[in-house]
């Protein structure tokens, strides 16, 4: 299959230190991909540096779209990044708390929709009706991630689990063809982390986006992910599918120190 | 009982001892003599005294009520909220306010309509400043800079080139768009106390160029013999000249309103506050950033532009002593006093804030102290702003098979 995301020899550099160290790794369309590792591997810097947050030292970072020639992302301004295919989620929630669940996620379908000023102002058709299609496409989003009761709420008041899927719909909401999660369980209970996993194969299902996701909790990443990258002080140390990267000595070794030979 | 009585106390003396050099002792240069005015130390004790009291009691009041009332979910409860929310309300509520403003020059005097043309003059800055701070949350405090701009745009075009108020009045809201626009540049990827200070800086520079550039701005004597706009060739007087700006600046007032209101319910007025709310998420989202603060700039500065023009064909004279930091802090203060973001709030806090300094002028020398009284009341009492802005809400809601 050919890869949509291609992440070839990526390197990070923050002054001396290299976050990231010649990772190359591949998410293949309608795929889910985990991005494992110890805290401070470097995962959510290769993050940022995918969605054009950081300009990469070196190495490139290719986007094959279907139907369309592989282009190059890196070094895009994040917004190009997204009005191209890919979304994501922010480690700490980055919701704009001010602003109601239901606008939240209108919000992430900014980019696929245009209406200037002068629309906007005088309300002509068009721009009435793309007003209409957003809000009623948003509203069936928030109903995808089990929030349509609560649009009207603010987003900061909503309880934790339910933030953290609302940043899921906003992103879904820009029509991503692939998805980056950081961290989408953090700070959830084991029952509200079961639900997550649900939610995400659905999404991948239902809107064929292609998921890659940083997650620390190891039964979310068995349960759903077909491929595994393991990162440890910057480095890809081993990826393939979940029984293989489990098995793996060197894996074991990066979680659990080493005394992994006893 | 003793407590209170013993906190008002302290309250009463701590204020008369604040007040005392300036209420209590008065220097006569005169006969060299220093007056002691023990009698208004006195009162202002007094007053001191029963505000504490009655604040106490108000607060302990609060306190016996039950905390947290129950607000009801869906529509605001209470009128107010009614008013602000449904159509059904603000519609004829509007029609009302509307047909007041309308009627208001013919029934006051030409002092009083004059007062109230200035006034909605802020109106308009504040609805304008409102996009760029309440909305967009970028920090301006060199705003009336680009209501000098719209000012001066209007009085050079028309005493050098001959150009007619209706010509100039969008020339001056483009010219003040286009200054916000290259202020908007530079200070792109600034934000807080440098994004304060570089708006500082850009209002304090743009006074000292037309204070100095003789050549283009005439300096600190100003331009004179601005024309007044003309309606038809028709001859006014004084009182029908004063009714005419009056109705130029509501019909401004009225348009500004109407495009705020439309474009915060757009998909550009939805980026701008996201942008205030989280800027990095905002790009995340596909906003383009650059270009979303930039409009936010510009628009904001349109309006200031238009009313700028405005404003020097209503005083016919203008010089940079209008265009000071205290009007541009008095414009922010308007959008903050109002409620960041909240229409009605700006037109209120600036009917308020211009209002309140004329009305006072009874009270003479001590109108700014109350004015000052009053802003630390109001920070006190509603630290949200006169209007907290509620979140639209988008229904009825579609169809659920959508």
């Amino acid at each position: 299959m050919d890869a949509l995301l291609e992440i070839s020899e990526l390197t990070m550099d923050f002054g001396g230190l290299r976050a990231v160290d010649r990772v190359s790794l591949q998410v293949c369309a309608g795929e889910i991909v985990a991005l494992i590792g110890p805290n401070g591997a470097g995962k959510t810097t290769l993050f940022n540096c995918v969605t054009g947050v950081y300009r990469p030292t070196a190495g490139a970072i290719r986007l094959r779209l279907p139907g369309r020639a592989g282009q190059r992302i890196d070094g895009l301004a994040p917004h190009r990044v997204t009005a191209l295919g890919l979304a994501r989620t922010f480690q700490n929630i980055r919701l704009f708390a001010g602003m109601s669940a239901l606008e939240n996620v209108m919000l992430g379908r900014h980019c696929r929709t245009a209406t200037g000023m002068l629309g906007a102002v005088l309300q002509d058709p068009a721009a009435r009706r793309e007003e209409q299609e957003t809000v009623a496409g948003s509203h069936a989003l928030l109903e995808q991630v089990g929030l349509a009761h609560l649009g009207d709420e603010l987003a900061g008041s909503l309880p934790y689990g339910a933030q953290r899927r609302l940043e899921i719909a906003r992103a879904l909401a820009t029509a991503p063809h692939l998805l980056l999660l950081d961290e989408p369980a953090a700070g959830m209970n084991p029952q509200e982390t079961r639900e997550l996993d649900e939610l995400i194969v659905r999404i991948r299902d239902r809107f064929g986006v292609a998921v890659l996701l940083i997650e620390h909790d190891m039964q979310l990443v068995m349960n759903i992910s077909e491929r595994i990258c393991v990162m440890e002080y910057g480095k890809l140390i081993a990826s393939g599918t979940p029984a293989a990267v489990r098995g793996n000595p060197r894996v074991i070794e990066a979680y659990l120190g080493e005394a992994a030979d006893a | 009982m003793f407590p209170s009585l013993r906190t008002a106390a302290a309250a009463a003396l701590w204020f008369m001892f604040l007040a005392l050099p300036l209420l209590a002792v008065r220097v006569d240069t005169l006969h060299g003599v220093v007056e002691w005015r023990w009698q208004s130390l006195g009162w202002v004790g007094a007053g001191a005294f029963a505000a504490s009291l009655l604040w106490q009691g108000s607060r302990a009041w609060r306190r016996r009520r039950p905390a947290d009332r129950p607000v009801p979910p869906g529509p605001l409860a209470g009128a107010a909220g009614r008013l602000l929310e449904d159509p059904r309300w603000y519609r004829p509520a509007l029609s009302v306010l509307l047909a007041a403003a309308v009627a208001f020059p013919w029934l006051v005097d030409t002092y009083q309509a004059s007062i109230m043309g200035l006034a909605l003059i802020f109106v308009v800055l504040g609805l304008g400043l409102n996009i760029t701070v309440g909305l967009a949350g970028l920090l301006d405090l060199g705003y009336i800079a680009f209501f000098a701009v719209g000012a001066y745009s209007y009085a050079l075009l028309n005493t050098v080139c001959g150009l007619g108020f209706w010509t100039c009045l969008p020339i001056g809201g483009l010219a003040g768009a286009l200054c916000g626009l290259l202020l908007g540049f530079p200070i792109l990827r600034l934000r807080g106390d440098y994004l304060a200070i570089v708006t500082l800086g850009f209002g304090s520079i743009a006074k000292i160029v037309l204070e100095n550039w003789d050549a283009l701005s005439g300096g600190a004597r100003g331009i004179a013999g601005i024309a007044r706009p003309g309606l038809f060739g028709l001859e006014m007087g004084m009182a029908g000249i004063t009714i005419y700006l009056y109705y130029l600046v509501l019909a401004l007032v009225a348009v500004a309103a109407f495009v705020s209101r439309r474009l915060q319910a757009s998909r550009i007025g939805r980026a701008w506050v996201a942008l205030r709310e989280d800027e990095i998420a905002c790009a995340a989202m596909g906003v383009d950033v650059a270009r979303t603060k930039l409009s936010a700039y510009a628009f904001g500065a349109f309006w200031a532009g238009s009313v700028g023009v405005i404003f020097a064909a209503r005083n016919t004279y203008i010089n940079p002593n209008s265009f000071t930091f205290t009007e541009s802090a008095l414009v922010l203060a308007i959008v903050v006093l109002g409620g960041m973001g909240s229409l009605v709030g700006v037109v209120l806090a600036a009917l308020v804030l211009v209002l309140l300094p004329e009305y006072l002028r009874a009270a003479a020398e001590y109108r700014m102290l109350v004015f000052g009284a009053v802003m630390v009341l109001m920070m006190i009492l509603r630290p949200q702003g006169l209007i907290k802005v509620r979140r639209r809400r988008y229904l009825p809601r579609p169809a659920a098979g959508a």
